[in-house]
């Protein structure tokens, strides 16, 4: 399209068509005053501050609102201007109440910077506005206060909810002088819609929403930001933590617009969840077990024993009886030593981390099918995707600034949205179509859409021919897959799958996004491959928008997979059975290898029962709450020799521990965390590490020391720096380079700019390779002792075992313990009703806990989120595996219950 | 702020009404208003319970319904009177002496601007202009515009309407 040109204070500029007369000054450089302006959000044109004078035409414009026309000649800045612009922030002064003594905002506000520089000092005007401390929709609530005496008007929080999060929970109501921010009917915020997302605490430019406990902890000026990667999900948000310099404590989180790859948008979690970083609990000295209860000890003495021990052990029981677990929490310089340390000085391949969990179908079903086990595309396509097909991903409280991108697109109709899910998510809300199939028969369903498309002729055949291999015997797998078929097992009407099929094939390009729905399956890998075949099919893959896309869960389970922390292979996917790789391993860390693949994660826990495991180094994971048949982990944990623990809390697994090591959180450290889109992104120190805490890196490089093979490292650049030299996707990443915005591998080289879409021309491993899949049902089915399917999940509010936000107020606040959801239909057989206590039984454990009576889970499913210790998901599930990924079935297992009297 | 809370509500008519609409098209943001003008008018005002109904039912979302329907004067969020009194407060009316004629319907009734009867009979408000300045003062009874009026001449229209309601219920 033509550049446009106009003339602005005398100076010509070129905009592109479509762009405002504001947008075209602020990239040049003009500064305009405005209130109203949020880059995010469709122009309001309400604050009347960013007027301007366009030559030719009556009157001033908002410039926010006015589009650049050719030969437009434009001022920003003249006498009637001023006067305009110094009236209006008079009225906007008198109806708002200016006391600045006690306003956190203070120093970052705009309307007090333009009361400044329209040199302001009494309106003239009386005041006009809303007494402080009138009751409203955030009264009470922990998370959000809403001041009407500070609030503009300008409408920033109410569209933010609306254009940008999707929750539409905020109104204005009433008129003029009266108007004020609300939810629906007024009722409470956490009665409403609302998300608790804070996005219209971000955008609001006065202090009239804020965060309810960073009211009175600091002023704007006396707050330091220092920009980090979030440490929740894999999607990877950059945030600001706001640090007040002189307690040292976090106060708040904010993002700007802008910002790679969340645009300064965040979730409950990124936003009211670091709280747990300044709690007292935290782990300050290193402990050590003594006559049964662990003791404080000094660093020397712990690290002493540990190398001690695990020497020993080492010594007597052979390598293989060391293991380690890795932390996909932490940073990748971290995930780099600890598997060095493993390799290179235990003598094993026994480390493994909890993708093994989440993804490790992912890893293992990708690198088949494509070569590569990571996410194709990249968040931002989500926006802009002719078809989005979601399965086994509840996006919106799992990754959520991806589920607003999805939710943002299916609204506007830029997207058709096809979601295939057993509950009714926030997703399904927005989807065209819901195909809402029985736990664990995804195999069925997509292999059923395949048979339509072949039916139907809707394959694309050239891709089929020249970019892949394999195709006919998954033509002749998918043959008896009729939709009528796969309606008895799935539980889809067929025409619903026709119609998925069919919407599929015929978008010009289309995404799958999929996440632990599909991974966490004894047929997980085999899930996987089937997607891989639905979109190598259509020719969904190496193309802008398509591709097969997993969400990882961790905030670094990519990178923690990238940086070799899995039995199989070294950092970059390389084999340690690759006689080739060992050598320039062995080179590089100057140590012969053991070229023998280790052990999983749950295959260490039934080592550790064999007496094969002896002793177990655990790095920022919680078995104990996290892993299937926690009953299991425990007896496993016991009988070890002797088990380590590096953490920053004193979690459920710390408990068992014989030493237990204090490390720093993620905002009291250097590093780095790859993102779900494989964006390498940097973490930053913000505040000072609690007591005596320090960097996982530098624990370990001790411990290896001690054990006799000298590690060191000036700081966790330097690590990236080796990680580079060795890893060939990774040997373009160093921490210059990603100082403003994350680089994508593969990046082999310092000249090259990160990949934004794997197999563009051809698929990592050369050509696609179809995998012909037939359909398994789950390892344990409902039968009439344990008549229910039982499925586990997460909520929005919560990550994981809950060890960081449960110890978050408002996050407790909001979801205070777990909840058993039941279909009504069930839960009226049983006589139970909302609230009342059911005991659920599967053949490993029990627990009981209140039930959550919804049609959000079909008939005869039930499902529990996995964040809750007094209420465990894990002591129900099964601890079968994947046979090819080793990954738990999470997904299904059998269950009865009876109500508690 | 009193937070409005879900009484029992009779939704049959809203659902008549919704399913009214629904025949003509998808109910969307953009034709909200006829649909909440007919519901007012077949309950009185706009019940909470029955907008969060029609929220439910259309997708639109609950706080863009409330927003609309504090923003317009005509929407009433509780129950309102049989009848509606209303007057001008334009510049016309008042050199013309509303204020008294006002006065003598507020006397009458025992209510003042934005009450109701506590009988649930009669709700008086003013507007900002009812724009009938040739008539001022102007009083709306039912939609029904009267001009030109002495406070008398007021009183006495109202005075008949209540005694019509009062044989009614004998």
């Amino acid at each position: 399209m033509d550049a446009i040109n106009l003339t602005m204070n005398g100076r010509a500029l070129t905009a592109r068509p479509g762009q405002t007369l504001l947008e075209v000054a602020l990239a040049n450089g003009i500064e305009i005053p405005r209130l109203c302006y949020d880059p995010r959000l469709t122009a309001t044109g309400a604050c009347r501050l960013c007027v301007v004078e366009i030559e030719g035409q009556r009157g001033l414009q908002t410039s926010c609102t006015r589009l650049v026309e050719e030969g437009m000649v434009v001022h920003s800045d003249t006498p009637a201007i001023h006067r305009a612009r110094k009236a209006t922030v008079e009225m906007l002064l008198s109806e708002h109440d200016h006391r600045c003594t006690t306003c956190d905002k203070d120093g970052d506000g705009l309307l007090q910077d333009y009361a400044y520089d329209y040199r302001i000092e009494e309106t003239g005007l009386p005041s006009i506005a809303p007494s402080p401390g009138e009751v409203n929709y955030t009264s009470g609530n922990s998370a959000i206060v809403y001041d009407p005496s500070k609030c503009v008007r300008c409408q920033r929080c109410v569209k933010i909810c609306d254009e940008v999060q999707v929750a539409h929970a905020l109104t204005m109501k009433d008129r003029a002088g009266n108007v004020r921010v609300t939810t629906g009917f007024d009722v409470a915020l956490y009665d409403s819609d609302c998300e608790v997302c804070g996005q219209c605490i971000g955008t609001c430019p006065t202090n009239a929403l804020y965060e309810r406990a960073a009211v009175g902890k600091g002023k704007a000026k006396d707050l330091v930001r220092t920009r980090t990667t979030c440490v929740y999900c894999g999607v990877g948000c950059q945030l600001d933590l706001n640090v007040n310099r002189r307690t040292g404590r976090i106060v708040r989180v904010t993002s700007p617009p802008g910002v790679v790859p969340n645009d300064g948008n965040t979730c409950v979690k990124g936003r009211f969840g670091m709280e747990y970083v300044g709690k007292d609990d935290r782990l300050t000295v290193p402990l050590i077990r003594e006559n049964g209860t662990l003791r404080e000890a000094t660093w020397d003495e712990a690290l002493d024993l540990v190398a001690t021990r695990l020497s020993t052990i080492k010594k007597e029981h052979g390598p293989n009886a060391l293991a380690g677990f890795s932390s996909a929490k932490t940073p990748n310089e971290d995930n780099y030593v600890m598997q060095k340390l493993v390799r290179a000085v235990f003598g094993t391949n026994n480390i493994d981390h909890c993708a093994r969990l989440c993804h490790a179908s992912t890893v293992a079903g990708l690198a088949r099918a494509f070569g590569s086990g990571a996410m194709t595309n990249s968040i931002e396509e989500l926006r802009r995707t002719p078809l989005t097909f979601v399965i086994g991903s509840n996006t919106t409280e799992c990754h959520p600034v991806i589920g607003i991108l999805i939710r943002q697109a299916a609204e506007a109709g830029d997207t058709t949205l096809i979601v295939a899910d057993p509950r009714e998510i926030s997703l399904t809300d927005h989807a065209h179509l819901h195909l809402q199939h029985r736990p664990g028969s995804d195999v069925s369903l997509i292999n059923a859409m395949i048979h339509v498309i072949l039916e139907e002729g809707l394959e694309d055949k050239a891709f089929i021919e020249e970019r892949t291999e394999g195709f006919e015997e998954v033509r002749q797998a998918v043959a008896d897959c009729t939709p009528e078929v796969a309606e008895k097992i799935t539980g889809v009407p067929a025409g619903d799958i026709r119609r998925a099929a069919r919407l599929y094939a015929a978008a010009p390009a289309a995404s799958i996004v999929y996440s632990m729905g599909i991974t966490q399956h004894t047929t997980g890998t085999d899930n996987v491959l089937s997607l891989a075949n639905l979109a190598m099919v259509t020719g969904n893959v190496g193309k802008e928008c398509a591709g097969v896309n997993p969400l990882r869960g961790q905030n670094n389970v990519q990178g923690s997979c990238d940086m070799g922390a899995l039995p199989n292979v070294y950092p970059g996917y390389q084999k340690v059975d690759d006689p080739a790789v060992r050598a320039r391993f062995e080179a590089a860390w100057g140590v012969p290898l053991s070229g023998e693949v280790g052990l999983t994660v749950v295959e260490i826990m039934n080592a550790a029962i064999d007496r094969e495991i002896r002793g177990l180094y655990i790095m920022g994971e919680n078995p104990m709450l996290s892993d299937p048949d926690i009953n299991h982990v425990r007896e496993a944990l016991e009988a070890l020799d002797f088990l380590v623990v590096q953490d920053i809390f004193l979690n459920e697994t710390a408990e068992l521990a014989d030493v237990v090591l204090p490390a720093t959180s993620f905002a009291e450290r250097d590093g780095t965390f790859t993102n779900t889109e494989r964006r390498v992104q940097r973490v930053r120190k913000a505040v000072r590490p609690p007591g005596q805490a320090r960097e996982d890196w530098r624990i370990l490089c001790d411990v290896a020391t001690r054990m006799g093979y000298p590690m060191n490292y000036p700081d966790a650049s330097a690590v990236q720096d080796e990680i580079a030299s060795l890893t060939p996707s990774y040997g373009g990443i160093r921490y210059d380079r990603i100082e403003k915005v994350g680089l994508q591998w593969p990046c082999p080289n310092r000249d090259h700019p990160g990949t934004k879409i794997l197999h563009r021309d051809q698929f990592t491993r050369g050509k696609g390779k179809f995998h012909p899949i037939r359909f398994l049902p789950p390892q344990e089915l409902p039968d009439k002792d344990y008549p229910f399917v039982f499925t586990t999940g997460r909520v929005l509010e919560h990550w994981h075992t809950g060890t960081m936000t449960r110890r978050c107020e408002v996050l407790d606040d909001l979801v205070p313990h777990g909840t058993l959801e039941l279909h009504p239909s069930d839960a009226r057989k049983m006589g139970v009703k909302p609230g009342d206590t059911v005991q659920v039984v599967s053949r490993r454990g029990e627990i009981a806990l209140p039930a959550n009576v919804t049609k959000r889970v079909a008939p005869g499913t039930v499902f529990l989120a996995f964040h809750f210790h007094e209420h465990a998901a894990n002591a129900l599930t099964i601890a079968a595996l994947d046979p090819i990924a080793k990954i738990p079935e999470y997904k299904a297992c059998a269950v009865r219950m009876t109500k508690e009297v | 702020m009193a937070a409005v809370v879900d009484e029992e509500v009779d939704f049959t008519r809203a659902e008549r009404i919704l399913k009214k609409f629904e025949a003509r098209g998808p109910v969307t943001r953009e034709n909200l208003i006829p649909l909440l003008q007919e519901l007012q008018e077949a309950y009185g005002y706009l019940p909470p319970a029955v907008l969060r109904h029609v929220s439910r039912e259309t997708g639109i979302p609950a706080s863009h319904i409330h927003g609309v329907v504090t923003f317009y004067a005509q929407f009433y969020l509780e129950p309102h009177g049989k009848h509606t009194i209303t007057f001008c407060r334009g510049t016309s009316c008042h050199v013309r002496g509303r204020k008294k004629v006002l006065g003598a319907v507020e006397s009458l009734l025992g209510i003042e601007d934005g009450e109701t009867t506590d009988d649930m009979g009669f709700s008086l408000e003013t507007v900002a202009c009812l724009g009938a300045c040739a008539l001022a003062p102007v009083m709306v009874v039912d939609g029904k515009y009267h001009g030109k009026l002495t406070p008398r001449q007021a009183e006495q229209i109202v005075r008949r309407l209540v005694e019509e309601e009062r044989r009614k219920e004998s």
